[in-house]
């Protein structure tokens, strides 16, 4: 008896003959220097990324509940060069997953499927978050 | 799995055997959809936690809880905090569904992305309730 596995990788065809069915090709295949791939596996990383960005976050919320002396403390690390740095990657990484989040649901849609379409949409996704990167830090750093 | 230019099926369990418990059962769809729907609501929820976070960066304890304070504040975090981390727990199973093997390392790694979401989830709700209280 073969392999379960190797039923399952044979189907029908729209004319009902028995097909094995295609691979999708593993990541070594792909160019990631192209906008396709590459804002793909940048939504990604990203996300991944955000993850801790989010640790960041529940850290500030939690050191704010407990107190100044803990908040101050907080403030200090994330203050500090290397902390600031840190937050403008998340900045940036934030604004870039929102912003191909946005790609994301109009494909999902049904929309801007098209070569030219999604190229287009990609570089207005990179530019986008590097200009609301900006923004943001500016702002942050008009408040303090 | 050898490549056959000439597929063939040698199961020897009946169709209907085969075709039980795998798929159509409507739920396989059910995280994608999850994903979907926690990211739309994350598009506002988002907005309002950068401009409160960039408005709090520099506010001391009292200054935070005075912000929290304000009920519409409290809700809106706490429902920012609640749908990222469903969403957060969404997207890190995908992941490392994805790429993370063998199965033993995929659960783990599952198992205790679960168990993070929950916990800083938590984490976070009590401490923006303990602020605005």
């Amino acid at each position: 008896m073969k392999d379960v596995r190797e039923a399952l990788m044979v189907g029908r065809n729209s004319e009902g003959k028995l097909v094995r069915r295609p691979l999708s090709p593993h990541l070594q295949a792909y160019n990631m220097v192209r906008i396709s791939s590459g804002t793909s596996i940048m939504h990604r990383i990203t996300g991944v990324a955000l993850s801790a960005g989010a640790l960041f976050l529940t850290v500030w919320l939690a050191a704010a509940a407990a107190g100044d002396s803990v908040l101050s403390v907080v403030q200090a690390v994330y203050g500090s060069v290397i902390g600031l740095l840190v937050l403008a990657g998340f900045t940036w990484a934030l604004w870039y997953h929102f912003l191909n989040g946005l790609r994301h649901l109009a494909w999902d849609a049904g929309k801007g499927f098209e070569l030219p379409d999604m190229h287009r949409s990609g570089k207005l996704v990179i530019a986008g978050s590097f200009i609301l990167a900006a923004v943001t830090v500016v702002a942050a750093y008009l408040v303090w | 799995m050898s490549s056959n230019s000439n597929p063939s099926i040698h199961i020897r369990r009946s169709p209907l055997g085969r075709a039980k418990g795998l798929g159509a059962a409507k739920a396989g769809s059910a995280h994608w959809w999850a994903e979907r729907v926690s990211s739309v609501a994350l598009i506002p929820l988002t907005l309002y936690a950068i401009f409160s976070v960039v408005a709090l960066g520099h506010a001391d304890a009292a200054g935070v809880a005075a912000y929290m304070a304000l009920p519409w504040n409290a809700v809106l975090f706490i429902a920012f905090a609640v749908t990222l981390y469903h969403h957060i727990g969404l997207g890190l199973t995908v992941v490392i569904e994805d790429y993370v093997r063998p199965e033993a390392q995929r659960i783990t790694l599952t198992f205790i992305v679960k168990a993070g979401v929950i916990l800083l989830g938590l984490l976070s709700v009590i401490s923006i309730l303990k602020l605005a209280l």
